[in-house]
């Protein structure tokens, strides 16, 4: 496994960084944990002219909660969410289940969103839980909301320029709750099917905000609308949950493949969606 | 039978039944292990193979000058270069041909195309992506059904004669005898099922790094080999090499499972490059060329029949098995055997008749059927009988134990002739499981088994009684291209009485230099850690045919044993002298040799050693070393029950394995600690391939298991945990009574895993899910067996 020749550039500012990315154009990729790109590179599926180590740049690291929003930075490893009380809901129902511990302990969750793998866990949560993406250029700042920022398969709204400083994910000021259901082959693997679902509840226990989203089962990570829609203003049971479901399964694009039959992955999306409803409001329910 | 076993030396000799640490792995705990990638030779070369993209195509051209015009490239090879050396196909050990770089046409996605020799890996690499080959693509053989049918493309136009896509026709047993049972049975019984393609793994990729000295000729070869002795004896023949010139170093191995039996291409190419560049020139694989090149394991397409009586007798066993063998027969297995020892497919069973009809066919695939930790297909045959015994058993209304008490073969029948023409050495299966039932708590079981039912939870509880062949094997039956598979030892006791073992065969991993040393210990009496084992360096060891189909302990281990009783024959006349009393008057116990009756007068064996050096007898040549080749006189037939509890998720199919109790008789063991580490991996092993592992391909015959993302090795964090449990029934014939552990859990434990599963739906009526069980699959079983009613 001898990856091709690259320019390697460590910055030692996010100024610095961008800088460089600009300077290389869409040859240039950021490196943070490189949990998917040393693989690539060295597959020789993926061969940037130049990388840009970020893992000097001080100050991307804070997991933080600062108004109202858990903010993750670039240099967050998904072993610091997993371990961290900060966590809450779906984030912390997804963090032990990425991959494996020695990805866990490297890989970032701004590196994941960023590479819009259909199979990659976190844009799920993400778009579940309503988060935003930070995103730096040449010309500073923007705030870019993660339905927006997942545009394909491998593809997000990034510019060329740009890379993703941070992650801002709002947390609930009530009751709520949240839960993430992911069918692996073995620890490590992408998720063959995977649903991530937050629940809040209003003064009544009705639902008052919903999310849920599909991992593997559709060309890109991907809010269930109709599911959401079916649960606001009603209160948890297992009937409506099954509705949600059933509409979750349907808004599947499974295929057949060697992890398994399309009809079986959507029967899959359907119990995982009612599991990770359960669950969620359980947890809503107790706190 | 006896349920345990004690050791007869003190722990500070440490002979035969302690837990010895493992002598190699301090220096593998500290990094201090040598494996092939870490050696390096002063001007050394590195090489880059280039693979056919495409499962079937004819080469029109192949044009590698901008290949060879990359600074920093030494050499290109091509199939047509080599083919004027006579090194463009080469012998398998299966008596076929195999292609080392493709001339005329490439049979399999990932097939050696050309070679790039550079001054450095990455620009052999770089290089390898300018050689511009032109293919005319041909229809695809995927299945090995597809090749034998009438129409299909044929595979090997290179061989004259060949007209169809058929590799071999082979059978075992009495065909007429077997068709009799079946017409007086009440009751026929069958099950098709597949076991699929899958990969031995080892974490180290092969290798080798060669070094043709131009002057002398000498051809030093550090390769990752199971067999070294073989692969040199192969490597004279092939490239017409005198023998003496041609060392080959297997150094330290991680990990082999089979794989490390083969000659692969990379070997032949990187011999003849350093030969003609006069350089030292390396290869080692990466993670995907292995994967997708190097020798496969099973991939059995098997129907097996049961002829039985109402009440659950077994009468006969009808077996038809297809295998897909890719695109070369390259099988490593003894010559007689064309599908290696499937034939011992009747299993545990006593039943007087049995036909077993093997055919194998070329497909587009990658080839070498090598036996992945599976005794030369005993994993296959195990599978099947257990599998159908277990339907038996549903089909007939009976318990699967009771069936199989049913129909065991007793202790009093050993030794036992099965109708296919093993002679089984020893056992007691009943008691085998009924211990391993009893520490599951079968009965138990069965009661939350209906009462989950009745909630809609399904339970399986899955059994396998196996029984191994191995130690292969008796001159008489046993070779590999005319080479006998006998092994050899050869024993050096020093004047200070510390003492060296040198082996044919190989340790990959095993312990060997720990084990054998423990037999030598068991015999003489020198503590363990004053014996030194050396195996791997032809020009430094013995004749042997290495180490696979756990035949070490039983061939090896037996020349260990043997040639330790010879130097104690040796030592006894030595310590007589010493003593001054008669030969026969002297005792070796826990290395002091005493005159019988006379306690008092005694000599070390650290007294005789130094007096074969220094004071011997009248007439006695000096020295006290010896050599044996061990031709053994019978296979040995290790045996184990296994027991499976599983919780399958109903609504996902989704299953885990709640307990798993394994019951192994090995015969003696050398090491506990080692023999329980091998089981644990074979029950790894066999976990991996009834749940997750096999080698896919798609239609158009692209490999889709290319790496460990797509072809998964189980981690700690799914794996169950295991509960062992041992009886040790010695073998008669074997010096020390051991049989072999190797494979033993890797063939018993798929079936056992599988029929948990199936247990846990058979009460839908599902008889069979073909392996891996993927949820979707069990899934799948459980809606069609509820549309029908089941």
């Amino acid at each position: 496994m001898f990856p091709s020749s690259f320019d390697y550039v460590a910055a030692r500012s996010v100024e610095e960084a961008v800088a460089a990315k600009a300077g290389a154009g869409d040859d240039a990729r950021v490196l943070a944990g490189g949990q998917s790109l040393i693989p690539m590179m060295k597959m020789r599926l993926a061969a940037p002219a130049q990388l840009v180590d970020i893992n000097r740049v001080p100050g991307l690291d804070a997991l933080e909660r600062t108004n109202g929003q858990l903010r993750v930075g670039a240099l967050v490893r998904h072993a610091d969410i997993a371990r961290s009380d900060l966590a809450f809901g779906a984030i912390a129902s997804a963090a032990p289940w990425i991959s494996d511990p020695l990805v866990r302990n490297l890989g970032t969750l701004c590196g994941s969103v960023a590479h819009c793998d259909p199979e990659g866990d976190w844009n799920s949560v993400l778009l579940a839980t309503g988060a935003d993406v930070v995103a730096r250029g040449p010309s500073g700042e923007r705030t870019i909301p993660i339905t927006d920022f997942v545009v394909d398969f491998f593809t997000n709204a990034l510019r060329d320029d740009e890379m993703v400083t941070e992650v801002r994910i709002p947390v609930p000021n009530g009751r709520s709750g949240g839960s993430y259901q992911k069918l692996e082959r073995k620890v490590g693997d992408y998720a063959t099917v995977a649903v991530a679902a937050h629940l809040e509840l209003g003064g009544t226990g009705a639902i008052a905000r919903a999310g849920v989203a599909l991992t593997a089962v559709v060309p890109k990570n991907t809010k269930v609308t109709a599911a959401e829609n079916v649960l606001v203003g009603n209160h948890p049971s297992t009937e409506l949950f099954e509705e949600a479901a059933e509409l979750a399964a349907q808004a599947s694009e499974p295929r057949d493949d060697v992890r398994g039959s399309a009809e079986w992955k959507r029967n899959v999306v359907r119990v995982f969606t009612r599991r990770a409803l359960t669950a969620a409001a359980a947890q809503a329910q107790q706190g | 039978m006896t349920l345990t076993q004690k050791p007869s030396t003190p722990p500070e000799i440490g002979g035969i039944g302690h837990s010895v640490r493992r002598h190699e792995d301090d220096r593998f705990i500290v990094g201090q292990g040598r494996y092939l990638d870490d050696h390096t030779l002063p001007g050394m070369l590195h090489m880059a193979i280039l693979r056919s993209p495409l499962p079937h195509a004819r080469i029109n051209s192949i044009d590698t000058s901008a290949a060879a015009a990359v600074d920093g490239v030494v050499a290109v090879v091509t199939g047509e270069l080599l083919a004027q050396y006579n090194l463009a196909w080469m012998p398998t050990l299966s008596g076929d041909t195999q292609a080392v770089l493709a001339t005329d046409k490439v049979r399999f996605q990932g097939q050696e195309v050309a070679a790039v020799v550079a001054t450095d890996p990455y620009i052999a690499e770089d290089a390898l992506e300018l050689i511009e080959v032109d293919y005319e693509p041909l229809p695809v053989i995927t299945s090995p059904q597809q090749s034998l049918a009438a129409d299909a493309v044929l595979i090997r136009d290179d061989k004259e004669g060949q007209t169809s896509n058929l590799v071999y026709e082979w059978e075992a047993g009495d065909g007429a005898a077997t068709e009799v049972a079946f017409a007086r049975a009440d009751r026929v019984v069958s099950l098709e099922t597949h076991y699929p393609r899958s990969h031995p793994s080892p974490l180290e990729t092969c290798g080798c790094l060669a070094d043709v000295n131009s002057a002398t000729g000498q051809a030093t070869i550090y390769m990752t080999s199971q067999a070294p002795h073989a692969i040199r004896t192969v490597f004279a023949m092939v490239a017409g090499l005198p023998e003496q010139n041609i060392r080959i170093i297997s150094p330290d191995i991680g990990g082999g499972f089979g794989n490390k039996v083969p000659v692969y291409p990379g070997y032949v190419v990187a011999t003849a490059a350093s030969l003609v560049i006069g350089k030292p020139v390396k290869w080692v694989e990466s993670r995907s060329e292995n994967l997708i090149s190097t020798g496969f394991a099973r991939d059995y397409h098997m129907k097996g029949e049961l002829a039985l009586t109402n009440d659950g007798r077994i009468l006969a066993l009808r077996v038809q098995m297809l295998s897909d063998q890719g695109a070369f027969y390259a099988d490593a297995q003894p010559t007689q055997f064309r599908a290696g020892l499937f034939h011992v497919v009747t299993g545990s069973y006593d039943f007087p008749a049995a036909h077993v009809q093997c055919r194998g066919a070329y497909t587009n695939k990658a080839p070498g059927g090598v036996a992945y930790r599976c005794s030369f297909r005993i994993t296959e045959a195990s599978y099947l009988i257990e599998r159908l015994v277990q339907t038996a058993a549903y089909e007939l209304g009976i318990d699967p134990a009771d069936i199989r008490f049913k129909n065991f073969i007793q202790p009093d029948q050993f030794p036992y002739e099965t109708p296919t023409g093993f002679v089984y050495d020893s056992g007691d299966y009943p008691t085998a499981l009924r211990s391993a039932l009893d520490a599951i708590g079968y009965e138990k079981l069965r009661a939350e088994q209906a009462a989950a039912r009745d909630e809609g939870r399904f339970v399986g509880i899955g059994i396998a009684h196996f029984t191994e062949a191995v130690g292969a094997g008796p001159s008489k039956k046993y070779d590999i291209l005319g080479l006998k598979m006998i092994d050899s030892a050869e024993l050096r006791v020093h004047p200070t009485g510390k003492a060296i073992l040198k082996l044919g065969v190989r340790s990959q991993g095993q312990g060997h230099e720990t084990t054998f040393a423990q037999i030598v210990a068991d015999e003489l009496g020198i503590p363990v850690t004053d014996i030194k084992v050396v195996e791997g360096d032809t020009d430094n060891t013995p004749y042997g045919l290495g180490t696979y189909a756990s035949r070490s302990t039983p061939v090896a281990g037996a020349a260990a044993a043997v040639v330790s009783r010879k130097i104690a024959d040796k030592a006894r006349k030595i310590a007589a002298h010493l003593l001054e009393a008669a030969d026969d008057d002297i005792e070796l116990q826990n290395g002091v040799f005493s005159v019988k009756g006379t306690p008092g007068r005694s000599v070390t064996i650290a007294d005789v050693s130094l007096a074969a050096y220094t004071n011997l007898p009248d007439g006695m040549e000096y020295g006290l070393e010896d050599v044996h080749y061990y031709d053994p006189p019978n296979l040995t037939y290790p045996y184990g029950s296994y027991v499976v509890v599983v919780d399958v998720d109903p609504e996902t199919g989704v299953w885990k394995a709640r307990r798993v109790v394994a019951l192994d008789d090995c015969g003696v063991r050398i090491n506990p600690m080692i023999v329980e580490g091998q089981i644990h991996g074979g029950l790894t092993e066999g976990f991996a391939k009834s749940s997750m592992q096999w080698i896919t391909f798609d239609e158009e015959g692209n490999c889709s298991g290319s790496n460990f993302m797509d072809y998964l090795i189980p981690t700690a964090w799914e794996t169950p945990r295991f509960e062992l449990l041992e009886t040790c029934t010695p073998s008669p014939h074997h010096p020390i009574g051991a049989k072999g552990v190797g494979e033993s859990a890797t063939v018993g434990s798929p079936a056992a895993y599988v029929n948990a599963v199936i247990d846990a739906v058979a009460h839908l009526g599902v008889r069979n899910i073909d392996m891996p069980l993927l949820p979707d699959r069990v899934w799948s079983a459980i809606q069609s067996a509820r549309a029908t009613g089941g």
